[in-house]
C-alpha cells in the first residue's frame, strides 16, 4: 500500500522530466524490503547511503573475478587490479574536475582526509600564536582534528558565528578572516542542518587575504555538481559511502602544490620510492599519503558510484531533490508544534526539527514502527545543538531515490508521533 | 511485532510530562551525573543518605519520555529504601527492561513493571536505565560523570 493512493487527486505527484525515480527505485536492492511489517522510508541519508545494484555487483566481480594486491606483482591479476585502481582515481578525478590524479587520495573517509590535512599540513604551518579558523556549523570531524592539532602548536581554535536560520554571518567570517589565520575549515553543506554555505565566495575572499581553505564535502558530493577548480578549494574532501558508493573509502582531494610540500601521513609500504635504514625517498603523489594495502575493492566500487550518478547527472540530482526539500519543508512546517532547525535560504538534503513536548528520541521510536528510519540525536555536531538551545533533534535527510509519497508516510508518522503523547 | 503502547504506557507518559522529586536537593550529601552521549540526555540524581538510608532523592536534567519517566518512578521507588534495597531493586529492574521478567520479584517492582515493554525495544534500554546508573554512582560516591558507553 502507498500512501499515494490515498491523496485525492489533486495531491498526485509529478516529478520533474529526466529522473525516473520508480526506475531508480529498483537500481536500489534494499528499497524494496520491509521493516517491522511497514515499507521501508530510508531517510538516513546523512549518515549513509543506500548502495545501487551496480556498486554491489561491482565489489562481487571484482572479489571473484579480479582480486589481487595493486603495484608490486607481476602476475596478471596484480595488474588487472592496479588498471581498475588507476581507473576509479581517474573517474574520482573527471567527477570533482581535478587537474590530475596526483591530486585525487584515497582515504577511509571524510574523517580521515581531515585528520590527513591537520596532522600533514597543519603540523607544518600552524605555530604558536596562530589560528586554525571553523564556523559553527561543523560536524565533530572537522573541530577535533583542529582542537588537537591547536592544543599541540599551542595555537588558537576560532569560530565564526551563525544566525538563528543556520546561514554563516558572512560579515563576522570575512573580520576573522585575519593574518595570524593559517587555514579556514568549513563544511559546504551542513549535516545537521543543511545548509549549503556560499563556498566559492568564502574561499575566494580567504584567498584575497592569502589564507587556504579546506572544504568538508561529505554533504555536498551525492547531491550537487562539485568542481574543486571552479571552487578554488585547496583540500575538499568525501566519503564514498554518503554517494551511494561503499563504506570505508573516502577521497582527499589536494592541489597539487601544496600536497607535494607537505610531510607524509603514514609510513608504511607503498608510499616509498626507497628505503635504507639510513634514508627513505618518499613516492610521488598520490602515493606519498598512500601507506600499506589500500580498499581496493572500495576504490573500485566508488567509480561504479561515480558512474551510476554520472548517467544520471548531478544536476538532474540537485533539481529534483530541491523540490522534494521544498514539498517535506512545507509538509512537516505546516504540521502544528512542529519546529524547523535549520532554515537557510539555501538548502540541501537534510530536515532538521523538533516536535513540541517530544524528545526527539521519543520520535525516533515511533517513527520507526512506522517503518520510517531518521536520525535522533546531536548528529555529532554538539556545538549546533547548544546554540539552538536544544539537546537534540529528528533528522530526516534525503537523496534522490525518496519520494514525495515517502515524505507523506514521514507527515503522517509525526501525527502519529503527536497522538501517542496528546 | 513489538506495540508502541507496550512502551509509551500511560503512566510512563504521565511520569514524563510530570516528573516527580524533579528539583535539586539542598540538603543532598550524595550526587552524581549520567550522561548518555548517543542521544544526549543527561540527569544528575541528588540524594540525602542517612547512614545506610535514602531520607530523601530528588534529579533534575533532560531527556527522552522513557529516561525522564524511569527516573521520576525511581526517585518514588527508592525514597526510604537502604542502599542494599535500593540496589537489589535496581538488579531486578535491569532484569525487567532487558528480558521482560522479574525474576519472580514482581511484587517488589510495584509500579516499575511498566517498563517491562522496554525490552522490546533493545535500543531503549539505556533510556530506562540512566537514571538508575546515576543513583548507583551517587550512592557509591562516584566523582566523574557517568556514561552509558
Amino acid at each position: 500500500m502507498t500512501t499515494a493512493a490515498k491523496l485525492p487527486q489533486a495531491e498526485r505527484i509529478t516529478h520533474p522530466v529526466g529522473l525516473d525515480v520508480e526506475k531508480i527505485r529498483r537500481d536500489f536492492p534494499i528499497l524494496a524490503r520491509d521493516v517491522r511489517g511497514k515499507k521501508l522510508v530510508y531517510f538516513d541519508n546523512a549518515a549513509t547511503s543506500q548502495k545501487t545494484r551496480a556498486v554491489i555487483e561491482r565489489i562481487v566481480q571484482y572479489y571473484e573475478q579480479e582480486n589481487a594486491n595493486i603495484h608490486r606483482g607481476v602476475h596478471f591479476l596484480s595488474e588487472l587490479a592496479t588498471n581498475e585502481h588507476d581507473q576509479a582515481r581517474e573517474a574520482v578525478r573527471s567527477f570533482i574536475n581535478a587537474r590530475g590524479t596526483k591530486e585525487i587520495v584515497f582515504v577511509r573517509g571524510t574523517t580521515e582526509a581531515i585528520n590527513l590535512v591537520a596532522q600533514t599540513y597543519g603540523r607544518a604551518n600552524v605555530g604558536p600564536g596562530d589560528e586554525v579558523l571553523i564556523t559553527a556549523m561543523e560536524h565533530h570531524s572537522n573541530i577535533v582534528p583542529w582542537q588537537l592539532l591547536c592544543d599541540e602548536k599551542g595555537a588558537k581554535l576560532r569560530v565564526a558565528p551563525i544566525n538563528d536560520d543556520g546561514e554563516l554571518l558572512l560579515g563576522e567570517l570575512h573580520k576573522m578572516l585575519t593574518p595570524r589565520v593559517k587555514l579556514l575549515a568549513i563544511a559546504h553543506v551542513s549535516n545537521a542542518l543543511g545548509t549549503v554555505n556560499p563556498i566559492k565566495k568564502i574561499i575566494d575572499c580567504a584567498h584575497s587575504q592569502n589564507i587556504p581553505v579546506l572544504v568538508d564535502g561529505a554533504q555536498a558530493v551525492p547531491h550537487m555538481k562539485v568542481d574543486v577548480q571552479e571552487l578554488g578549494a585547496d583540500f575538499y574532501m568525501f566519503s564514498g559511502h554518503k554517494m551511494f558508493g561503499p563504506m570505508g573509502i573516502g577521497v582527499l582531494y589536494g592541489k597539487a602544490e601544496l600536497l607535494e610540500r607537505m610531510p607524509p601521513y603514514q609510513g608504511g609500504g607503498d608510499m616509498i620510492s626507497s628505503v635504507t635504514f639510513e634514508k627513505t625517498t618518499y613516492n610521488r603523489l598520490p602515493f606519498k599519503f598512500e601507506a600499506g594495502t589500500p580498499d581496493v575493492a572500495g576504490a573500485i566500487g566508488l567509480g561504479a558510484a561515480i558512474e551510476y550518478l554520472s548517467a544520471i547527472g548531478m544536476d538532474n540530482i540537485a533539481g529534483y531533490e530541491h523540490e522534494l526539500l521544498a514539498y517535506a519543508t512545507e509538509k512537516v512546517a505546516a504540521i502544528r508544534g512542529v519546529r524547523l532547525i535549520g532554515t537557510a535560504r539555501e538548502k540541501a538534503g537534510v530536515l532538521s526539527f523538533i516536535i513540541e513536548g517530544v524528545h526527539p528520541h521519543d520520535v525516533g521510536t515511533i517513527l520507526d514502527q512506522e517503518g520510517v528510519a531518521i536520525r535522533t540525536g546531536h548528529h555529532c555536531a554538539q556545538p549546533i545543538m547548544d546554540r539552538f538551545g536544544i539537546p537534540a533533534t529528528a533528522r530526516a535527510s534525503f537523496a534522490f531515490y525518496n519520494t514525495k509519497e515517502e515524505v507523506d508516510a514521514l507527515a503522517n508518522g509525526i501525527r502519529k508521533v503527536q497522538e501517542v503523547f496528546s | 511485532m513489538p506495540e508502541l503502547r507496550d512502551l509509551y504506557q500511560e503512566v510512563i507518559l504521565e511520569h514524563s510530562k510530570a516528573p516527580r522529586n524533579y528539583r535539586q536537593l539542598a540538603a543532598a550529601n550524595q550526587k552524581a551525573e549520567g550522561f548518555n552521549p548517543l542521544c544526549g540526555d543527561r540527569f544528575t540524581v541528588y540524594v540525602d543518605v542517612e547512614g545506610d538510608s535514602i531520607r530523601d532523592i530528588g534529579f533534575q536534567g533532560s531527556g527522552c519520555a522513557i529516561s525522564k519517566a524511569s527516573a521520576s518512578m525511581m526517585t518514588q521507588a527508592v525514597k526510604g529504601k537502604s542502599k542494599a534495597e535500593a540496589q537489589k531493586l535496581f538488579e531486578t529492574f535491569h532484569k525487567l527492561v532487558t528480558t521482560g521478567e522479574a525474576n519472580g520479584n514482581k511484587e517488589a517492582l510495584g509500579k516499575l513493571e511498566v517498563f517491562s515493554g522496554v525490552s522490546e525495544f533493545p535500543v531503549r534500554v539505556k533510556c530506562a536505565t540512566l537514571a538508575w546508573h546515576t543513583l548507583q554512582a551517587a550512592l557509591q560516591g562516584k566523582q566523574e560523570s557517568i556514561s552509558t558507553e
